[in-house]
């Protein structure tokens, strides 16, 4: 899988969704978010002649929130939970099987564009930490072992 | 359409979800259901039920609550046998659909409880549970009970008279209702909910905001996430009967992106709301107009706080700025803004249904009503309670968390998330309101509670909560972005056995710097978690830095394993080792060299004989 590319027009769409005003534009970089899987520089300068924000502002914006990235993700993106309770419950074992496993950090993503690994604050699915995200499906009561077999399974 | 025809509608859909004509199955399937597999097992049952030809009604249902439990089924036969069934898995779903569908026998062995008012032997109703006994549930009213998709369910058990009822009163009785309450703000501060709209009624504009504040990041804490998924309407309704309190005609809910099907519901209840005309124009047939707009967070902690809120909504960097002007005066776009938690606003619409008065029943004199709160980490029965204010952590622990498992010890709960503290056991009689825990060092917070064993380390858990606040501090404060660094930095140096003994008079010292010199609640509250730790785990401090020892066996760089005499000889963990520290011949006592070995902690994991031990 390679790099996701989107086209102006395709930018274009989704600026028509929302008001032209500087409320819309964290609803503007999700929706590009969304479509693309990252924010790319392309799109931060479309934004910016549309809202008449500069692109530093925007750019400001973007890396405030940890929900932006700036890079391509991968097919498959694994989040490991870091709350309170994961972390008491021993997440730490999972990210390490994790990163050992797909051998990357979290926050970057395979060669071959299958996975992207990052940690996350909190899913509020706490009762049955530890939990990872798979592709917005949640697994609860994870372990080491489980998740070994859980990345397997998709590849 | 006139309110008394929908409810007369309302009623009668009720009704005949009730009256069971085939059997009807009930799935909790909100994310935690569904982490545990209650979609699968739904899948499960539709297929096992066609292969036998039987007709029944499904529907998935909220939270009640008892996570632990999860996938709860519950299932109902038309002649009044209603029973839950607790962690139900793809394999049972045969045996049950033949022995309780087919046969009617109740299976009392796979059950957990009865509900309605056939009563089964061998099986309990569901309010004698453990740990439904001591629950009063008013933010909960209706999670698990009602398909949170169909709004008259909602309507049909009260859902909408409080609203009905405000928009008889003047919007200053309405308030003077909520002030009588006595509700304080459920979001962790604790301002009186009332007074705070009175300070927006009062000031003078053509333009008001209602914003509802569902950025719930407390790591640790999924209360607002479990009333969204389960009774959306009731936290609109509160959010609409504010708008009328104040004078207010547009509304935004701010939500975490992380909870999608909360987002969905809130969606969908929002269409239901503007076809039934309890949005938009003359509402209730009325001259009152508003509207409710969702606004998904993009993940920042800070958010949560009202300033921060507003400038994310505005488009911004989501930083606090100073108060005064309150956002009452001065908020959104400059206008007077009310800014009420998710909890708080489904507590409105019960207040406006019920009446001051009733609401004041529960609680204390300070701290009336009741809280949800998240019960997780080291505790039996996991999962989301609503008990009156005032009761005990011993309670709540104990009796309806049912304790600490595999025998361990209760250590300490941390309450408040990032801003709370850890309650050591000393304070296990502490009752549990606003003043209370402030005075203990903790605070209320949005609900959290972590229980922690014997095998928690407390400088490890102070640690992580610093690592959080420090990667959410905005960076606006001085003393809290350079402080946080610090307090962190020192944290870790102790876990690492680098700690020296003036560590600890400077974590303290600084911890009240970061405290008195940040501008928002979460500098304000950063340094709590290690403060309490400091202030009743003191010893634990020492032991890391005296004795270069991790006493809950947790901090890698201060810890050995170790193979003792209950090892068969498996090779289980000599295989598993990612290290090769591992020896040992086949039926023979294997050994770790503790020098290859990374504390990895995978031999412990894999280990069937309890062989592998910490020292």
């Amino acid at each position: 899988m390679a790099i996701r590319e989107i086209t102006k027009q395709d930018i274009r769409g989704i600026l028509k969704e929302h008001e032209q005003h500087r409320d819309s534009l964290i609803p503007i970089l999700q929706g590009i978010q969304k479509k693309l899987g990252y924010i790319s520089e392309e799109a931060v300068e479309v934004i910016s002649s549309h809202l008449n924000i500069s692109e530093n502002d925007i750019y400001g914006v973007v890396t405030f929130y940890t929900q932006f990235r700036f890079t391509c993700p991968g097919d498959h993106i694994l989040k490991v939970c870091q709350g309170t309770a994961c972390h008491v419950r021993g997440c730490k074992r999972i990210m390490n099987e994790a990163t050992k496993y797909l051998g990357i950090s979290p926050g970057e993503t395979t060669s071959d564009y299958k996975f992207s690994l990052d940690s996350v604050a909190c899913f509020g699915s706490c009762a049955l930490s530890p939990v990872v995200v798979i592709d917005n499906t949640v697994h609860g009561r994870m372990s080491a072992q489980k998740i070994k077999r859980l990345l397997k399974a998709i590849e | 359409m006139k309110f008394e025809n929908i409810q007369q509608q309302a009623q009668r859909e009720w009704e005949a979800f009730n009256r069971l004509e085939r059997p009807r199955i009930l799935i909790g399937a909100v994310t935690c259901g569904r982490a545990a597999g209650a979609l699968s097992v739904r899948a499960a049952f539709e297929k096992e039920l066609a292969t036998r030809s039987i007709a029944a009604d499904f529907y998935e249902v909220g939270c009640l609550g008892m996570c632990y439990a999860e996938p709860l089924v519950e299932i109902g036969l038309p002649d009044g046998q209603r029973v839950m069934y607790n962690n139900v898995t793809e394999k049972m779903v045969a045996d049950l659909v033949e022995d309780v569908i087919e046969n009617g026998n109740p299976r009392p062995d796979l059950a957990l409880a009865t509900l309605g008012d056939a009563a089964i032997e061998g099986i309990p109703d569901v309010s004698n549970l453990p740990m439904m006994e001591g629950q009063v549930r008013i933010i909960l009213r209706n999670a698990g009970l009602i398909d949170p998709t169909n709004v008259h369910h909602y309507v049909a058990r009260g859902g909408y008279s409080g609203l009905a009822r405000a928009l008889g009163m003047m919007p200053e009785e309405v308030i003077k209702e909520v002030k009588n309450s006595g509700l304080r703000g459920r979001g962790g501060a604790g301002f009186p909910t009332g007074i705070k709209w009175e300070f927006a009624r009062r000031t003078q504009n053509n333009t008001k905001y209602v914003i509802c504040n569902a950025d719930e990041g407390d790591p640790g804490a999924f209360m607002d996430r479990a009333v969204l998924e389960s009774d959306p309407h009731a936290v609109l309704e509160g959010l609409t009967i504010a708008a009328y309190a104040i004078d207010a005609s547009q509304g935004f809910i701010y939500i975490r992106a992380e909870y999608p099907l909360a987002v969905e519901r809130l969606n969908l209840a929002i269409r239901q709301m503007e076809e039934l005309k309890f949005l938009g124009e003359n509402i209730m047939g009325t001259d009152f107009n508003f509207s409710i707009r969702i606004k998904e967070g993009a993940g920042a902690f800070v958010c949560g706080e009202e300033t921060a809120l507003i400038a994310s909504i505005e488009g911004r960097r989501g930083m606090p700025s100073s108060r005064p002007p309150f956002p009452s005066d001065c908020g959104l776009h400059g206008k007077p803004t009310i800014i009420n938690n998710v909890e708080t606003l489904a507590n409105v619409s019960e207040i406006l249904n019920r009446g001051a008065e009733w609401f004041t029943r529960y609680g204390t004199e300070k701290s009336r009503g009741t809280k949800t709160f998240a019960l997780a980490g080291k505790i039996n029965r996991t999962g989301l309670i609503e008990v009156p204010l005032g009761i005990t952590l011993k309670d709540i622990i104990f009796n309806i968390g049912g304790g600490i498992p595999d025998g361990k010890k209760f250590k300490a709960v941390q309450t408040g998330g990032p801003s709370g503290g850890c309650l050591p056991e000393e304070l296990i009689e502490l009752p549990v309101n606003y003043e209370e825990l402030t005075k203990a060092g903790s605070i209320m917070g949005s609900g959290g509670m972590i229980v922690m064993d014997e095998d928690s380390c407390m400088v490890d858990i102070a640690r992580y909560f610093l690592e959080f606040t420090h990667k959410e501090s905005c960076g606006k404060c001085t003393p809290c972005r350079m402080g946080s660094q610090h307090l962190l930095r020192m944290l870790t140096e102790i876990t690492e056995g680098k700690g020296t003994p003036g560590h600890i008079d400077t974590l303290v010292k600084l911890g009240e710097t970061v405290k008195s010199g940040s501008l928002c609640g979460l500098g304000q509250t950063a340094p709590n978690p290690v403060l309490t730790t400091v202030r009743y785990f003191r010893k634990e401090y020492l032991s890391h830095i005296t004795d270069s020892r991790c006493p809950a066996g947790v901090c890698q760089e201060l810890i050995t394993y170790s193979i003792n005499e209950n090892c068969t000889g498996c090779r289980v963990c000599l295989r598993a080792c990612p290290a090769d520290a591992i020896t040992g011949e086949k039926k023979e006592l294997h050994v770790i060299d503790p020098d290859k070995c990374t504390r990895c902690g995978t031999c412990m994991d894999v280990c069937k004989f309890d062989a592998v031990v910490i020292s």
